[in-house]
């Protein structure tokens, strides 16, 4: 595939690895922010080709594996409803809220269909006006377009049948938290490419400057990354710490404007909770006020509880980059894909199921 | 679940928030909401993320890897 391939190429990686290694005259730890990243990382063996001195760190950036029990909850209440068909991402189905997920619900009747692109949840609204369509939004900022989309198509064409329960996070105000907490180890950040191509890198800029870290917007196939590992030792070996941007076939520095655009008209920046890690401040999107009556929390009422999480599960560690999944004791024994015990092994792009799967064998 | 694919565009239809196009992804072809590109034409590639694309691939950035690389062998004094 074109724009694709030519990044794999194996001699142009080791290519990118002898210089980091020649590069490299102590210890850095860089973490990737996104769980496709994580995914590439370990799919493509790239943190085996870095020399010791690099230290890979995982990131919150799996949007699945920090949507909150409370908004599995509140789905599994909605989905439940004789009247509605609920429709969600593929890989959200088998989160586990407090009691089950969305797989058994439709195992167990439920009328919960998996759709691939929130736009596909519009279109059914539209052929089933005896229903009330349901859509699951979740996402970073990448994803905040396509959910804004759905929301004003619906809008436009009147559709009184159509709902968003939205639980949105933002990268900005994660990595903040993660320089912030006293025990971070973080000298450098890889930024989500895909959450740029949207946003831009403006935002970035403040942080790199505040607590001293470059930050290189990455892309997701091997040579994107590596040379975005490249990118971001040269500048800590430089004593530099600016926001750079690896990834400019697809990021524009001030990033996408109609789909920024759209994401101002239709949300807002509210307070998050992330699974695994609490809330943090201004670091999600609900609606905003003119598109309320597409909340599907306030159409079925459902209330605002806190649950609390399995203690088993180091998660929210991980998700912070604190703890690798090999750490956890539940790890490819009690918890599994097959069998997940939290949110980072169900996702693909969680770092759990990442490891799992490519390096159980290490 | 950011993950987000490029792929041809090969037609375009539609006007205003249903502006949508037939895009190729290695063969696959789906229907794609164009809203956020509206510089994008036939025969441009697209980063396409859930149904709808989020950027217009710059070709002539494409080639910035590789000419990283070319740029950083020849200044590579001490290898
Ligand atoms: S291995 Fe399972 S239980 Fe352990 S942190 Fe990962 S998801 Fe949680």
């Amino acid at each position: 595939m074109k724009f694709v391939d030519e990044y794999r190429d194996p001699a142009l990686a080791e290519q990118f690895a002898q210089a980091i290694r020649q590069l490299v005259t102590r210890g850095w730890t860089i973490m990737e922010v996104c769980g496709g990243q994580t995914h590439s990382i370990m799919k493509y063996g790239i943190d085996q080709l870095l020399p010791s001195q690099v230290v890979l760190l995982h990131g919150p950036g799996c949007p699945v594996c920090v949507t909150p029990v409370e908004v599995l909850d509140k789905a599994l209440e909605i989905a439940s409803r004789p009247e509605v068909i609920f429709c969600s991402f593929g890989d959200m189905l088998r989160v586990p809220g407090s009691s089950g997920d969305l797989l058994s619900a439709k195992a167990a009747g439920a009328d919960v269909r998996i759709v691939y692109s929130p736009l596909d949840a519009v279109k059914l609204a539209k052929s089933h006006p005896d229903k009330q369509v349901v859509f699951l939004a979740v996402g970073f900022e990448t994803t905040a377009p396509a959910n804004a989309l759905a929301v004003e198509q619906a809008s436009r064409m009147g559709l009184d049948n159509f709902t968003v329960l939205v639980s949105h996070v933002l990268v900005p105000p994660a990595i903040e938290a993660i320089l912030q907490a006293p025990e971070n180890q973080v000298n450098g950040f890889l930024a989500a490419g895909h959450v740029c191509a949207v946003m831009g890198c403006e935002e970035y800029e403040p942080i790199a400057a505040q607590y001293r870290v470059p930050i290189v917007v990455t892309g997701f196939e091997p040579l994107d990354i590596l040379q975005g590992i490249y990118m971001c030792v040269k500048q800590l070996e430089e004593g530099r710490a600016e926001v750079e941007n690896q990834y400019a076939r697809s990021v524009r520095p001030t990033g996408n404007q109609p789909a920024r655009e759209l994401i101002r008209r239709v949300f807002r920046v509210i307070p998050r909770k992330w699974r695994g890690i609490g809330e943090i401040p201004a670091s999600g999107l609900g609606l905003a006020e003119p598109y309320a009556k597409y909340d599907a929390e306030q159409r079925f009422g459902v209330a605002a509880t806190s649950v609390p999480e399995s203690s088993e599960c180091i998660s929210g560690l991980i998700l912070q980059g604190r703890k690798k999944p090999p750490e956890c004791p539940a790890f490819g024994k009690r918890c599994t894909p097959e069998q997940p015990l939290g949110a980072t092994m169900v996702s693909t792009e969680g770092a759990c199921a990442a490891y799992y799967r490519y390096a159980r064998g290490r | 679940m950011c993950l987000a694919v490029p792929g041809l565009i090969e037609s375009i239809y539609g006007d205003g928030f249903e502006r949508a196009g037939k895009v190729n992804f290695g063969g696959i072809v789906r229907e794609v909401n164009l809203v956020c590109v509206p510089e994008a034409q036939v025969g441009d590639y697209v980063v396409v993320h859930v149904g709808v694309a989020i950027s217009k691939v710059d070709k002539e950035e494409a080639e910035q890897v590789f000419e990283y690389l070319r740029q950083m062998s020849e200044e590579e004094p001490q290898a």
